[in-house]
């Protein structure tokens, strides 16, 4: 029965993504293109495909974690803040467990637990979010305007604001390992990440819960969902992500800081919008999130290499092309329904 | 008994109860609350997020969400502060507010426009318009800390009376901008309480459909709102760096979340059709309070930051509380 459901949902469904991510392929090699025709000398070389190999996996994991909300019909405006708060909690854990100059495999089981301490801050910080959601009925927004408030804070309140450089050699060794001489771990991590995710929500129930529950709460909770669980434990696989994101932050800058990254808030959401998330809930996919990524990367590496754009123009693109991508989108699904209305007469 | 029960259902009372224990509690602590001298200050850190909560309020009032006026504020004030000094202005200073609200007018448009016309959610246009207006100012005009022209410096100057506490040896001045602040806020009174607009604008945040079926136009009305928003925005920026006498373009940055907070504190309802102007100068006065006197309550001041965050969940946390339970009862009446 739900099968056959399916079956005469998906044609429809299914041509309309092909045509996202088709349109997202276009993007990213319209891009690649441009950033290799004018500035080929730097763009297409190893170095700049290492340096952006290391770059996007933190905010990359992040925006997974906002579209896996924005999914829900919700959204998570504390990823920043979680992962900060998580950093910053295990660089503590390993200031105090660690002395200066301890040996490899005396400092390695508290790396471990200080890493443990990240992750179980992370999802702490993503049940939080969901309860406050799911429970007290707060919108995602505030609830999560009012959390990336408060995990800030508690960072600044922590660490009076310091960054806490200095971490165990071992760390940043560790986090900033190449595999085949090629590709660091964060890449390697995010991918694990990219194609869990992707396959939580193509295959499994939960994923499909995350849809029903997007497209209409409503019917959703009378379909006999637990709202409020599936909520709450989207809310904290996104913490958990952000925590991730934190080590890796964490590992790249050999340092931890309450305010490091705030621009990626407002990345992360542009990415899931231009992914092809819709931000009121039910649609979206991971393939297109990750397509998005690698869009943002192309841009923001390739604007790098013009030396007389100020980095001041990065917000104006970011805050630019998320309108962009809103109005295209918008427009194309007012021509389809127009069409659709058409073939109805 | 039904009337007493709606009374303190409300937030108004609680949050006045607040501010009351509060201000004597600091009062009894540092003796100083009560003085002329304190309470000017007070006054003269509430205008700023006092004008810029009365459009806040609007916007959340129809059920939208409105996160870039701050930037519209900074934009406005900037543009207009450049061109003045660069004309070497010498006039008036109405027509620096009347630029600053032109400008803020024309971002509030684009704001309306995708948001009433191509119905796009209202956080993400203004997630996005935000970045955008604010990396314009620092991108396009490399805008740093600068100069004002002489007419916003007089305008600075004018004080209405000045407070002296004869103990500390302290005085304040009252600023003039006290007088744009009731002004906009009588005149939002007057739009909200007896015009067809202000009307429509509570019942597309109850309803939007049933708004447009009972003949609201709720586009129009829509446009309006985040126009109002930008003007408001607009003569914000010039009253704050006329009280700060040099534009600084970064001194609304993280405005919006304590003015977001404090218009939900003041009891408007996060999904629209319900909320006060006399709640939103409540809301304001209790974070102006709470933020100024941070370190006579004990927390130290690395802790504000937290402490917004935690006034935003709680005061958010009530009221959706209050509007859950609002509902249950109802449907309680309704069994019996």
């Amino acid at each position: 029965m739900k099968n056959e459901q399916a079956e005469v949902a998906l044609p429809l469904i299914r041509r309309g993504r092909d045509q996202n991510l088709a349109r997202l392929l276009v993007m990213l090699g319209v891009v690649f293109a441009l950033m290799a025709v004018l500035r080929p000398e730097q763009f297409v070389t190893p170095a700049n495909f290492g340096s952006m190999m290391r770059q996007f996996p933190e905010y990359g994991i992040m925006a997974i974690g906002v579209s896996l909300t924005m999914i829900t019909g919700g959204i998570d405006l504390g990823v920043v803040g979680t992962a900060n708060l998580s950093a910053i909690l295990a660089a503590k854990l390993m200031f105090a467990a660690v002395p200066r100059g301890a040996p490899p495999e005396q400092a390695l089981p508290y790396l471990a637990l200080a890493v443990l301490v990240a992750l179980a801050c992370g999802l702490a910080c993503g049940a939080f979010a969901g309860l406050l959601i799911s429970r007290f009925e707060i919108p995602a927004i505030l609830a999560t305007l009012g959390t990336q408030q408060l995990y800030t804070g508690i960072a600044i309140g922590i660490t009076n604001g310091r960054p806490q450089s200095g971490l165990p050699l071992l760390y940043s060794k560790i986090g900033n390992t190449e595999f085949f001489g090629l590709f660091p771990l964060s890449f390697l991590v995010f991918l694990v990440v990219a194609v869990g995710i992707a396959f939580l929500l193509s295959s499994s129930r939960f994923g499909m819960y995350l849809y029903m529950l997007g497209t209409n709460s409503k019917a959703a909770l009378y379909a006999g969902l637990g709202n409020t669980s599936i909520l709450i434990r989207t809310y904290m696989l996104s913490g958990l992500l952000s925590s991730v994101a934190g080590l890796i932050m964490m590992a790249r800058a050999n340092s931890a800081k309450a305010e490091y990254g705030a621009p990626y808030t407002l990345q992360c959401v542009l990415i899931a919008v231009l992914g092809g998330i819709d931000p009121s809930g039910g649609f979206g996919k991971i393939v297109g999130v990750t397509l998005a990524i690698f869009i943002l990367q192309f841009l923001s590496s390739g604007l790098n290499m013009f030396n007389n754009i100020s980095n001041f123009y990065r917000d104006v693109i970011w805050g630019g092309v998320l309108i962009l991508v809103l109005v295209f989108n918008r427009l194309l699904s007012q021509r389809a329904e127009r069409r659709a209305a058409r073939r109805g007469e | 008994m039904i009337t007493a029960r709606r009374f303190f259902a409300r937030s108004e009372p609680w949050v006045l109860a607040a501010i009351v224990i509060l201000s004597l509690l600091i009062q009894a602590r540092s003796g100083q609350f009560f003085t002329g001298n304190n309470l000017v200050d007070l006054a003269r850190a509430f205008i700023v997020p006092g004008l810029l909560s009365i459009g806040c309020m609007m916007v959340i009032v129809s059920g939208g969400i409105d996160v870039s006026f701050t930037a519209v504020a900074a934009l406005a004030m900037y543009i207009t502060d450049k061109i003045l000094l660069q004309s070497g202005y010498e006039g008036n200073v109405i027509l620096a507010y009347a630029m600053s609200a032109g400008f803020g007018l024309l971002m509030g448009a684009l704001n309306g426009f995708l948001i009433a016309f191509l119905r796009l959610p209202t956080l993400v246009v203004t997630l996005g318009t935000g970045s955008l207006f604010t990396g314009l100012m620092f991108g396009a005009f490399s805008a740093s800390a600068s100069d004002v022209p002489p007419a916003i410096v007089a305008h600075g100057k004018e004080t209405l009376f000045t407070a002296v506490n004869s103990d500390l040896g302290l005085s304040s001045n009252m600023p003039s901008q006290i007088l744009i602040l009731v002004g906009m806020l009588f005149l939002a009174f007057l739009l909200l309480r007896y015009t067809m607009l202000g009307r429509g604008i509570y019942a597309i945040g109850g309803d939007e459909a049933a708004a447009e079926r009972a003949g609201f136009n709720v586009r129009a009305i829509k446009m309006f709102l985040y126009c109002l928003v930008g003007v408001l925005a607009g003569i914000t920026g010039i009253s704050r760096i006329s009280m700060m006498a040099y534009a600084d373009p970064s001194t609304f940055q993280g405005m919006e979340l304590t003015v977001i907070a404090a218009v939900v504190l003041g009891g408007t309802r996060v999904t629209g059709g319900l909320g006060t102007l006399t709640g939103t100068i409540l809301g304001i006065a209790l974070m102006m309070i709470l933020a100024n006197s941070l370190i006579l309550i004990g927390i130290p001041t690395y802790w504000s930051r937290a402490f917004t965050g935690a006034v935003i969940i709680i005061g958010t946390g009530v009221t959706a509380h209050q509007i859950a339970s609002t509902h249950r009862s109802q449907r309680d009446l309704k069994k019996t």
